[in-house]
C-alpha cells in the first residue's frame, strides 16, 4: 500500500460532498455487495439458529438419535452452531477485506486519502 | 480434607482472598496510571479511541462473559445437563448480528453512544432522552442483578465475607475504576478479567479431560447415565445428553433465544467498546477476537458443566453450595484448595469487571446523552462539564445500585432483571438502531415510539410473567422478547408511517456514506 498524504492537513477539514459520494456508481456498487452478503448470511443464521430451540422443542425423538457414540443430534447440532457462527465471521471479515480496498479507491477518487 | 476440615477451609479463606485482593491492587494501579494519562472527553469516554482490535475483543469479551454464564451455566449443565448449553448457543452467535449489522456503522457514525447513531438524521433531543432512558434501565437493571449475585457468591466463595460487604465492596471500587479511571481503565479491568478467566476455565477443561484420559467418547458415555436423587428421595437415572430435562415449554425456549440473538447488539455498554477503537476496520476484527474468546469460552463451560455432572453428580453439587457453586467445586476437587480459591477469585473479579462496564455505560449516556444533549442543546456550557457529569452520574449510580442491592438482600431471585435487560436491548434498541441505519423514511416519531414502546412492553411483560406472577401469571413466557420485539418494531414503523414529518434526506445520504466509508469517522487521539 502507498503512503498517502491527506489533501488537507491540520485544522481545515474539508466538508466531503457527501451527495455526490452517494451518488457515485462506486459507492452503490459497494453498498449493494455487502448487502448481498449480509442480507443472506443473516437470514441463514437466523434459520440455522432457531433450527435448535425448535428441533429440542418439539422434535425430541429426532434429536435424541445417537451419532457418533454416545453424542446425540441435539449435541452436535448445538456445537455445530459455534463453527457456523465463527465460519460466517471467517467469510465477512474476508468480504470486507475486499470492501474495504474498493473504500480507499472510491475516497481516493474524491480526493480523500487514508491517514498512515 | 477429612482429618482436618477446618484447617482446609482457613487455607481457602486466605488464598481466595489474597488472590482476589491482588487482582483488586493490580486493577487499581492500572486506574492510577489511567487516570494520570487521560484528560479531555475522547480520552475519559472512549480511551482515547487507541485500544487495539485483539484488546477490544478481550474486552468485549470480558464485559459480557459476566458471573451467571460462567457459574450459572455450568451449574444447571451439572444438574441437569444438556438444556444449560442452550443458553451458551444463543450467546455467541448473537454477536452474528453484532458484526454484520451494528458495529462498525456504529462506529463510523457514532461517538461517543448509541444514541449518536439514533439522533443523527432526526430530531436529537426527544430520541436521545428516550435512548438514554433505554440505556439506563438496561444497565441498572443488569447492574442490580449483578450486585445481589455478588453479594450472595461472595459468602460462598470467600467465607467470612458477609452479603453487605461484599457488595458495598464491589460498588465502591466499580466507581472508583469509573470515576477515576474512566474508559481506559475500564476497559484494562475488562481485559485482565477475560484472561484470568479464560485461564482459569481452560486449566479447569484440561483437568476434566484428564479424567477421561482425553478421551472424548469415553467422557460422553459417562454422561448417558447420570443417577441423582429425585424430589421425592427416589433414585433417577437420566441421560444428561438428552434435551429437555430443564425446559418444558418450546416457546420459552424461542422467545429467549430471540432475546439473545437480538439483543445482544443492543447492550449500550457492548456497543460504546467499539468506539474504544481507532476506526470500523479495527471494530470488526475486535468482534471476531470476541468472538473467538466467547465461543471457546462457551464450550469450556459446557465442558465443565458435564464434567461436574459426571465427576460429581448432581447430589453432590446440591449438597456442596448448589448450582453456583458447581465450577468452583469441581477446581476444588480436582485441583485442590488453591485452584478453588483461585476459581473464586476468578468469579468475584468477572462480577466486578461487568459492573465497572455497565456503570460506565450508563453514566456516559446520562453525561453525553440526557445532560449535554438533552438539557444543553449539544453544546458544552462549560468545558469538561460532561466528564464532571459523568463522574458525578457514576458515583450517584454506584451508590443507588448498592442500597438497591442491600435492600433487595440475598434470598431475592434476580435472574429475571437479566432477562428484561436483553429484552429491553432487543425491542428498544435494536429495532431504532436498525431502521436509523436503513430505513430512508424513518423518523423521529418512529425512533420516539419504537424505543418506549419496546421499553415499556418489555417491562409490563416481564411483570405479567411467571417470574414474578408465579403460579397466577398473565403472560406465560419468562421472556417477553418474542411479543416485545415485534411490538418495537412495529411501533418504529407506525410512528413513522403516521407522521406528517419529512425526514431530511441530505442526512440520510450523509448517514450512508459515512456508515458505509468512515469518512469523517471520529478519530483516535494522538499519543
Amino acid at each position: 500500500m502507498k503512503d498517502l498524504t491527506p489533501p488537507s492537513h491540520g485544522n481545515g477539514e474539508r466538508i466531503p460532498a457527501w451527495d455526490a459520494i452517494a451518488r457515485d456508481a462506486d459507492f452503490k456498487a459497494l453498498v449493494t455487495r455487502k448487502l448481498k452478503l449480509v442480507v443472506p448470511a443473516t437470514v441463514f443464521f437466523v434459520v440455522y439458529y432457531f433450527a435448535l430451540p425448535v428441533g429440542v422443542g418439539w422434535y425430541p425423538d429426532f434429536m435424541k438419535q445417537k451419532v457418533w457414540g454416545d453424542a446425540n443430534i441435539a449435541y452436535l447440532f448445538a456445537l455445530s452452531q459455534f463453527f457456523m457462527a465463527w465460519v460466517l465471521a471467517f467469510i465477512y471479515v474476508t468480504a470486507a477485506a475486499g470492501w474495504d480496498r474498493s473504500e480507499r479507491a472510491l475516497l481516493a477518487k474524491f480526493g480523500f486519502t487514508p491517514e498512515h | 480434607m477429612t482429618l482436618f476440615p477446618f484447617a482446609g477451609a482457613a487455607v481457602t479463606d486466605h488464598t481466595a482472598l489474597t488472590m482476589f485482593l491482588s487482582f483488586v491492587a493490580a486493577t487499581l494501579i492500572i486506574t492510577y496510571f489511567s487516570a494520570r494519562r487521560s484528560s479531555g472527553a475522547s480520552a475519559y469516554f472512549a480511551a482515547g479511541r487507541r485500544i487495539t482490535g485483539w484488546q477490544n475483543g478481550l474486552a468485549v469479551a470480558g464485559d459480557y462473559m459476566s458471573a451467571a454464564s460462567f457459574l450459572g451455566i455450568a451449574g444447571m449443565i451439572a444438574m441437569n445437563g444438556y438444556d444449560g448449553f442452550l443458553y451458551s448457543v444463543g450467546f455467541l452467535v448473537a454477536y452474528l448480528t453484532v458484526l454484520f449489522i451494528v458495529a462498525e456503522p456504529l462506529r463510523n457514525a457514532g461517538k461517543y453512544t448509541m444514541a449518536d447513531v439514533l439522533a443523527y438524521r432526526l430530531s436529537p433531543r426527544p430520541v436521545r432522552a428516550a435512548a438514554s432512558l433505554s440505556t439506563l434501565t438496561v444497565s441498572i437493571f443488569y447492574m442490580i442483578a449483578q450486585m445481589v449475585g455478588a453479594g450472595v457468591l461472595v459468602r460462598q466463595l470467600i467465607p467470612g465475607v458477609g452479603y453487605e460487604v461484599a457488595v458495598v465492596g464491589v460498588g465502591v471500587l466499580m466507581v472508583v475504576y469509573v470515576v477515576f479511571g474512566g474508559m481506559l481503565a475500564t476497559t484494562w479491568v475488562q481485559i485482565i478479567k477475560a484472561v484470568l478467566l479464560m485461564s482459569g476455565s481452560a486449566f479447569l477443561t484440561v483437568l476434566v479431560l484428564r479424567e477421561y484420559q482425553f478421551d472424548i467418547g469415553k467422557f460422553f458415555s459417562s454422561l448417558s447415565a447420570i443417577s441423582s436423587t429425585g424430589p421425592n428421595g427416589e433414585k433417577i437415572v437420566r441421560d444428561f445428553l438428552t434435551p429437555g430435562l430443564i425446559f418444558k415449554n418450546p416457546w420459552d425456549q424461542i422467545s429467549l433465544g430471540m432475546a439473545l440473538l437480538f439483543g445482544t447488539a443492543g447492550l449500550p455498554h457492548i456497543l460504546i467498546r467499539f468506539y474504544t477503537v481507532p476506526d470500523a476496520k479495527t471494530a470488526r476484527a475486535s468482534v471476531v477476537w470476541a468472538m473467538i474468546i466467547i465461543g471457546l469460552f462457551y464450550i469450556m463451560t459446557t465442558c465443565f458443566g458435564f464434567g461436574a455432572a459426571s465427576l460429581m453428580g448432581p447430589d453432590y453439587v446440591q449438597a456442596h453450595g448448589g448450582t453456583n457453586m458447581a465450577a468452583p467445586e469441581l477446581a476444588r476437587k480436582l485441583g485442590g484448595e488453591i485452584f478453588f480459591a483461585f476459581i473464586s477469585a476468578v468469579a468475584f473479579a468477572t462480577i466486578l469487571a461487568v459492573v465497572a462496564g455497565l456503570t460506565i455505560s450508563a453514566s456516559t449516556s446520562f453525561a453525553h446523552d440526557f445532560f449535554t444533549n438533552v438539557i444543553h442543546y449539544g453544546k458544552e456550557h462549560k468545558p469538561g462539564a460532561e466528564v464532571r457529569v459523568a463522574r458525578i452520574t457514576a458515583f450517584v449510580v454506584g451508590a443507588a445500585a448498592i442500597v438497591i442491592a442491600i435492600i433487595l438482600g440475598p434470598g431475592v431471585n434476580v435472574a429475571f432483571l437479566v432477562g428484561l435487560a436483553f429484552a429491553v436491548a432487543a425491542s428498544a434498541n435494536l429495532p431504532v438502531l436498525v431502521f436509523s441505519i436503513f430505513w430512508k423514511r424513518f423518523n423521529t416519531s418512529g425512533a420516539v415510539a419504537g424505543l418506549y414502546a419496546g421499553l415499556i412492553s418489555s417491562i409490563v411483560l416481564i411483570l405479567l410473567s411467571p417470574d414474578l406472577m408465579k403460579e397466577h401469571a398473565i403472560f406465560p413466557l419468562k421472556n417477553p422478547a418474542l411479543i416485545s420485539i415485534p411490538i418495537g418494531f412495529i411501533a418504529a414503523i407506525l410512528g413513522t408511517l403516521l407522521s406528517k414529518e419529512v425526514t431530511s434526506e441530505a442526512k440520510f445520504t450523509e448517514l450512508q456514506v459515512r456508515a458505509n466509508t468512515g469518512l469523517g469517522a471520529e478519530k483516535a487521539s494522538e499519543h
